[in-house]
């Protein structure tokens, strides 16, 4: 277990000065489950990867694969008295599940920063986006109203923002949906925090927003040379900006490898549902659409086996080892590793067949 | 702002109108005869229209209003048996019972119910308010099961029975409280001791009933507002939880509770009458029950409009204030 996160911690960064950094943030087996009345949801249930500085890290999967409590538990957001929490979740070697409440408090915001789905469900309506802003930088810096304000006008402008010595005294509803979610990068980077993570930071955006959005959140990384996590549902989001990609399914890594290789060798069947359930319209109409069959499983009883195979077009060519024997995530080359019965060398035969003539 | 704080003023003043307009007209109508009052026994027909005539009751309807009207704006004289009896402006009307201009009844039996809602509205607002706050913070506690279970039965036990027992425990039997003189609770001169001694059951009784209520709400409001996206943004800013709690969720939970307390207490500024009545104490409420006992419609329908005035005010109070605690009311 260990050995497989070091050698994909090296793996996702490329053979430069960068290899030899140490990651930022290390999640070693983090396990997140919730005790309810129906029995325990697991929720994230075994997850290993790094990211580090300067680097991009994409979680993608469905609604209630775990994607967002992965990282609430990150930021320690997790109501100790709700959630369990077990394994490691070390940002520059501290680790955020064991430490005090007060020390991850201290954390949050200041070395992790997070920007969420809703721009404007997240800020609060009563406050103007400059007091917002000044409030998230003044809790972790002993600076004046005035000096703090300056930050937050210089934020603002730095996420372009127009007019900003202006639009600080705004309040959240004063702003377009677009500006919104630059208002909220401009907090979440006004510590200039080491790790920033983006919760579906595009989804509740205009098309035409979208793309302006992330082009800003990778030169805001650039400049601030931070690790960033982008957690989406959308495939097309990650391909433009990350470096790597992490699918998850059912509280589980199922693939997880370099953005370019990934996309080109995709070796998860589940992965391949994703690419392949983005509209085409290229098509005829009935055919546009394919999306994945069935629903996600239960994280109270998920099924035996390959979580997957429920769901799974191959499960029956392989037997019954898909359902009795769970995959263990292995490692192929390229630092490419992938949760499947199939293997590598099958799943290749497979894809190049039958998945890539449809994409 | 100021164009939307005119805007308010204008409307309520218009609101005002339509209630006199409503309130005189049925008053007038209604059957009753207010020269009744001055004829003696079995008077004749001539005798009662000469009456009338004098009162001004035989005028058609809009002229009374104008006349009444008129009243409110500058005073008016009403001949009452033998002599004219000057009503200063505003003369909200003349209780042909009692003999008196119906603002002076008024003014003397406002200033109890004013002590009663008051005192009354800081106990429940605190109590409630708080109550309700820790609840919603320690859900599903002990605490919060202890406190919802009093405050269903806050909710649902009148003030004439709670307002029973207190007196006759506190009053009766453990003598710790006077018994009420309801002629004068403030004492005479004024003493704070005796004002605090008659009022204190009153207080904690409305206070109770309606501090029941705010719990209950303050709660409610407060677990949603909780579970906002913006609390999570707060939390995730790193702010401690104490702030989190104070400037990010109260801040925004609160804001119905504004909306409910300024409009319950502009409505028991109109009078209680059921704690008054429990208590004795002669309040607008009480008044107002007696006024109707008696068929006194002039001071029935002035204290009518006086209570509509005051829940007229509290309305625009609390736009106003709503408009200061949340900016979206403001701009739009």
């Amino acid at each position: 277990m260990t050995d497989r996160s070091a050698t994909m911690a090296a793996g996702s960064a490329p053979a430069t000065a960068d290899a030899h950094r140490r990651p930022l943030l290390e999640v070693k087996d983090l396990r997140v489950h919730f005790p309810t009345e129906d029995g325990l949801v697991k929720a994230v249930d075994g997850l290993d990867f790094t990211v580090a500085k300067g680097r991009t890290l994409g979680i993608v999967g469905e609604s209630g694969s775990g994607k967002s409590v992965t990282s609430l538990a990150i930021l320690g957001l997790h109501k100790r008295t709700r959630a369990q929490l077990s394994g490691e979740v070390l940002l520059d070697g501290v680790d955020i599940i064991g430490a005090a409440e007060e020390t991850v408090r201290r954390l949050r915001g200041n070395k992790m920063a997070m920007i969420f789905q809703d721009p404007l469900s997240s800020m609060h309506p009563y406050y103007t986006v400059g007091a917002q802003i000044i409030e998230a930088y003044r809790v972790h810096n002993n600076v004046s109203k005035r000096a703090a304000r300056a930050r937050a006008i210089e934020m603002l402008s730095l996420v372009g923002i127009p007019q900003p010595d202006r639009r600080v005294d705004d309040y959240p509803h004063q702003f377009s949906g677009g500006m919104r979610q630059r208002a909220m990068i401009a907090m979440g980077m006004s510590c200039n925090p080491g790790l920033l993570i983006a919760d579906e930071p595009t989804t509740a955006l205009d098309v035409t927003v979208q793309a302006q959005i992330l082009e800003l959140m990778k030169k805001l990384q650039r400049e601030f040379d931070s690790a960033l996590i982008i957690i989406t549902h959308d495939l097309c989001v990650v391909a433009e900006v990350a470096d790597d990609i992490l699918v998850m399914y059912a509280g589980r890594a199922v693939e997880h490898g370099p953005v370019a290789d990934l996309f080109r060798r995709p070796e998860h069947p589940y992965t391949w549902g994703l690419l392949s359930s983005m509209p085409r319209l290229d098509r005829v109409r009935e055919d546009r659409l394919r999306p994945i069959k069935g629903t996600p499983p239960s994280l109270i009883n998920p099924p035996p086996g390959c979580r997957f195979h429920p769901r799974c077009p191959y499960a029956q060519r392989l037997g019954e080892i898909c359902w009795t024997v769970e995959p263990e995530l292995l490692e192929g080359p390229n630092d490419h590793s992938t949760r499947c019965h199939l293997g590598p060398v099958k799943a290749r035969e497979v894809f190049v067949a039958e998945v890539e003539p449809l994409l | 702002m100021f164009r939307f704080l005119l805007k308010r003023l204008i409307v309520g003043i218009v609101t005002l109108w339509v209630v006199t307009v409503v309130v005189f007209g049925i008053f007038t109508i209604i059957p009753g005869d207010p020269a009744l009052v001055y004829a003696g026994k079995d008077p004749s027909a001539e005798v009662l229209a000469g009456i009338r005539a004098k009162l001004g009751v035989d005028k058609p309807l809009p002229e009374q209003y104008a006349t009444f009207m008129k009243g409110v704006a500058v005073g008016r004289d009403f001949p009452t048996g033998p002599k004219m009896v000057h009503c200063d402006a505003p003369c909200l009307g003349y209780s042909y019972k009692k003999d008196v201009p119906v603002l002076g009844l008024i003014t003397r039996a406002l200033p109890i119910t004013a002590t009663m809602a008051a005192g009354a509205a800081l106990l429940w607002l605190l109590g409630g308010v708080s109550v309700g706050v820790l609840s919603a913070l320690r859900r599903g506690t002990f605490f919060d099961r202890i406190a919802m279970t009093i405050s269903l039965a806050g909710v649902s036990l009148p003030v004439y029975f709670t307002g029973l027992i207190g007196l006759s425990v506190f009053v009766y039997q453990l003598q710790w409280l006077p018994a009420i003189d309801t002629n004068s609770p403030f004492g005479n001169p004024f003493d704070p001791v005796q004002t605090f001694q008659s009022f204190i059951l009153p207080w904690v009784v409305l206070a109770f009933l309606y501090a029941a209520s705010y719990a209950r709400l303050t709660r409610t409001s407060m677990l949603e507002t909780m579970s906002e996206d913006y609390i999570r943004t707060a939390r995730a800013k790193g702010l401690p939880e104490r702030t989190v709690v104070t400037r990010h969720g109260m801040r925004a939970a609160l804001t119905p509770i504004v909306t409910m307390f300024g409009l319950d207490l502009g409505a028991l500024l109109g009078g209680a009458i059921l704690t008054e009545y429990t208590f004795g104490l002669q309040g607008l409420g009480k008044q107002a029950l007696d006024a109707i006992n008696k068929f006194d419609y002039p001071l029935i329908m002035g204290t009518t409009l006086f209570a509509a005035f005051f829940i007229i005010v509290a309305n625009i109070v609390v736009d106003v204030l709503y408009a200061f605690i949340d900016p979206r009311v403001r701009l739009s």
